[in-house]
């Protein structure tokens, strides 16, 4: 291992690179799939991996604009991918920022002040963080259900108490702040207090620049956590004009009404902005799941 | 209620100094038990009702849903006219001579008119002008000066109108047609006849342990439990096993010293976990698709062969796997190349020179070191295949179904899908038995995450107690 000959390197690297590549290949084929797809005549024609007469209809209705094909006839968009997209930006933005804001606040109270019954709470935050969502749907709805016979702005297909649920998203990120906070040097807090800062002050003006770095993180990891949610979204939206694009995307695929082509358009569409922040951010995504968790 | 409670909590912790501490702590609290415990909570408790379609509301609006049915007779039909004049339209009865007041017929929105004698009105609308009316016709009640009320019944025709059934008493009602009585059992939250018969709509009462009970003994749930509960487990440990073992081996290669373009390979063998979710399981279900998917095309072409992934139950399962593998193991090549790199290289070297394979240095040194840190993050993953809703509800949605079962039930379903499709599919939507399954679930996922809480302890306690490593 430590002295190699050259030519079984060699053989070896040929190797290493060959499984690499073909199992690339194999596991790119979809996305390869998706983009011949997105360029391909009508919804249903199979075809070469080069469309042979490429067209940007699906592209066009994508963007909720009319195509007029060769023959004149024009074709509406099926669906409002463009809107769904907003409705998910926005969700997305208002519920990160609502968790970032709880979580930070929560965490440097973990962290910093002396609470009784400080680990009790840890431990428990920490054992909830790990029941799935999937488990109160049922209830979710039928709360939700109930709250909009007073107020709709509360109830179901509402933008607003989705929002909420996504809100208790905050119990992994407290950890993860947490963890952050904790290796501040303590002699930072005892410098402000001996200043007269308030522990708030001591959050506001300490802390808070300090965490900057953990926060983007934070954030980006909660902005696509919302945006991927489908059945928490599925349970409480079901008119078209306010679904996520995690529940509106499935109704391309429905089995009377198949639409293939225009799918592919709208996936790569609506997947690519998400695909590209998350790129840039999981780096952090995984020192952040592993180390964050096992500081305890 | 829970305002009060919120209100209070608020009052307290921001009312009193000594509490200072808590303010902080107070609204991650909140919205961890005002979104995650109490919902957990209150659908175990759902479990133990018959919280259904059939029983959706509250006793109250049973009973007045009840009150409000009503049959046209037939034999009091009696024909009318409309007539248009100042301030809407009027009705007009030829046979009894009556005339209504006027009433605007807008359509949607109940309305009530007394009748008088009167004589014809001289502006009579021709029968077809009145059937842009019918709308407004049909909400419309009409009482006589003796009190009967009348409804539209047809296009040309009013009739009385005599309720389904009457209140005789606290907790009973009478029924029109056949004079039965009908009582209150709030054990089953129905309406019934002497002879038990039930008179839907219900309303939501505790059933105590039924559901359970059904779960446990009505074969037609109890079949489909059991095969979709092995299915579960057996799901989420292959996911866990297959994710891994192709995480592994691709981070492995990734780590070799002499490999070039890594950047490259890493930033490609990522992109599964990069793209949303919900969008490559949808790319998938189109690609498997049997009669015009590509990977059908692919097949037939190379081998002659057309699997049919979405009508047999076998080869169903196989694909939720390997789409599920493809999904998964990209985050854990991540994890893997992190614990990787812990791994002391003179470990490696000091085996490698005492003539050990590198196969042999990688299952005796490499993984016996990782296996311990991927311990709790690989339950955390079995927990989370556990549930994999989203994996099942947009790749099969359970499908194929099994045959012979009293509830919605796949072949593929996991026990949330189950559940959700239980709940939430329009062939019934049965919240009762969804919650009970939950509670099952719940518990079941309780044991996993205490097993992980502990695991974590332990590789926390081994980190802390060896520094160097």
């Amino acid at each position: 291992m430590i002295v190699e000959r050259p030519r079984d390197l060699r053989i070896k690297k040929i190797l290493a690179h060959g499984f690499l590549l073909v199992f690339l290949a194999l596991i790119l084929f979809p996305f390869l799939m998706v983009i011949s797809i997105s360029f391909r005549e009508g919804n249903f024609t199979t075809g070469d991996l080069l469309p042979r007469n490429p067209t940007l209809e699906h592209w066009v209705l994508a963007f909720g604009q009319p195509y007029t094909r060769a023959s004149g006839e024009v074709i509406q968009p099926p669906y409002p991918v463009l809107l769904w997209m907003w409705n998910s930006i926005k969700i997305g933005l208002i519920a990160s920022v609502g968790v970032l804001a709880v979580a930070t606040v929560s965490a440097y109270a973990f962290s910093r002040i002396r609470i009784r019954g400080k680990g009790v709470m840890l431990d428990g935050l920490f054992l909830i963080q790990m029941f799935p969502t999937t488990l109160a749907l049922v209830a979710i709805y039928a709360i939700f259900d109930a709250l909009s016979e007073v107020t709709p702005a509360l109830g179901l297909d509402s933008h607003l108490s989705l929002i909420l649920i996504y809100l208790s998203g905050v119990t992994l990120h407290i950890w993860t702040i947490k963890g952050y906070f904790d290796s501040v040097d303590v002699a930072l807090d005892k410098a402000a207090a001996i200043d007269g800062a308030s522990p708030w002050q001591t959050f506001r003006y300490v802390f808070l620049p300090l965490a900057v770095p953990i926060m983007a993180v934070v954030f980006v990891l909660t902005f696509i956590g919302v945006v991927n949610d489908y059945p928490i979204a599925s349970v409480l939206i079901r008119s078209e004009d306010k679904m996520t694009l995690a529940v509106g995307s499935r109704l391309y695929l429905n089995e009377f009404r198949y639409l293939w082509g225009d799918f592919a358009a709208a996936a790569i569409l609506s997947g690519l902005p998400i695909t590209v922040v998350f790129l840039i951010a999981q780096r952090y995504l995984v020192s952040g799941l592993s180390e964050g968790a096992v500081k305890g | 209620m829970i305002v009060l409670l919120l209100a209070l909590g608020i009052a307290l912790v921001f009312g009193a100094k000594r509490f200072y501490g808590a303010r902080f702590i107070f609204p991650g609290i909140a919205a961890v038990l005002i979104f995650i415990a109490f919902p957990v909570v209150y659908t175990i408790w759902l479990g133990f009702t018959n919280y259904s379609s059939f029983n959706l509301l509250s006793y109250e609006r049973a009973v007045e849903v009840l009150l409000s049915r009503g049959t046209v007779d037939p034999d009091t039909e009696t024909p009318f006219a409309v007539a248009e004049g100042d301030g809407g339209y009027r009705i007009w009865l030829p046979d009894a001579g009556l005339l209504s007041d006027p009433v605007e017929l807008i359509e949607g929105e109940e309305e009530a008119a007394p009748l008088a004698p009167a004589d014809e009105p001289a502006a009579l609308l021709a029968p077809r002008d009145a059937i842009p009316l019918r709308g407004g016709l049909q909400t419309l009640t009409l009482t006589t000066p003796e009190g009967v009320e009348l409804r539209n019944s047809g296009l040309r025709s009013f009739a009385r109108v005599t309720p389904e059934y009457r209140r005789t008493g606290e907790e009973t009602l009478e029924r029109t047609e056949d004079g039965a009585t009908l009582t209150a059992d709030h054990s089953v939250g129905f309406f019934t006849t002497p002879e038990g018969e039930r008179v839907p709509p219900g309303w939501r009462v505790g059933i105590g342990l039924d559901n359970f009970e059904r779960i446990f003994t009505s074969r037609g749930v109890r079949g489909p439990m059991l095969t979709i509960f092995v299915w579960t487990v057996v799901f989420a440990a292959l996911s866990v096993v297959f994710t891994f073992a192709v995480g592994l081996t691709l981070a492995v290669i990734l780590q070799w010293p002499h490999l070039r373009g890594k950047a490259f390979y890493r930033i490609a063998l990522i992109l599964p976990y990069a793209v949303p979710a919900f969008i490559s399981i949808l790319v998938f279900k189109g690609l498997f698709n049997q009669s015009f998917g590509e990977i059908n095309l692919i097949l037939e072409a190379l081998f002659g062969v057309r699997p049919d992934w979405f009508t047999n139950g076998t080869t169903a399962r196989v694909m939720l796997l390997i789409v599920n593998t493809w999904l998964g193991y990209p985050y854990m090549m991540l994890l893997a190349m992190g614990f990787l790199q812990a791994v002391p290289e003179d470990h490696k070297k000091a085996a490698a020179l005492e003539g050990a394979s590198a196969l042999r240095v990688f299952f005796t040194i490499t993984l016996p070191q990782i296996i311990p840190p991927f311990l709790p993050l690989m339950i955390a993953s079995f927990a989370f295949n556990f549930n994999n809703l989203v994996l099942v509800l947009l790749l099969t949605n359970g499908g194929p179904d099994i045959p012979g079962t009293v509830i919605p039930a796949g072949r593929t379903d996991i026990l949330a899908s189950f559940t959700y499709r239980m709940a939430f599919d329009d062939s019934g939507t049965q919240f009762g038995l969804a919650g009970a399954i939950t509670l099952i679930i719940f518990l079941i996922v309780a044991t996993m995450s205490y097993l992980n809480f502990v695991a974590l302890r332990r590789a926390a306690a081994r980190r802390s107690g060896r520094p160097a490593a």
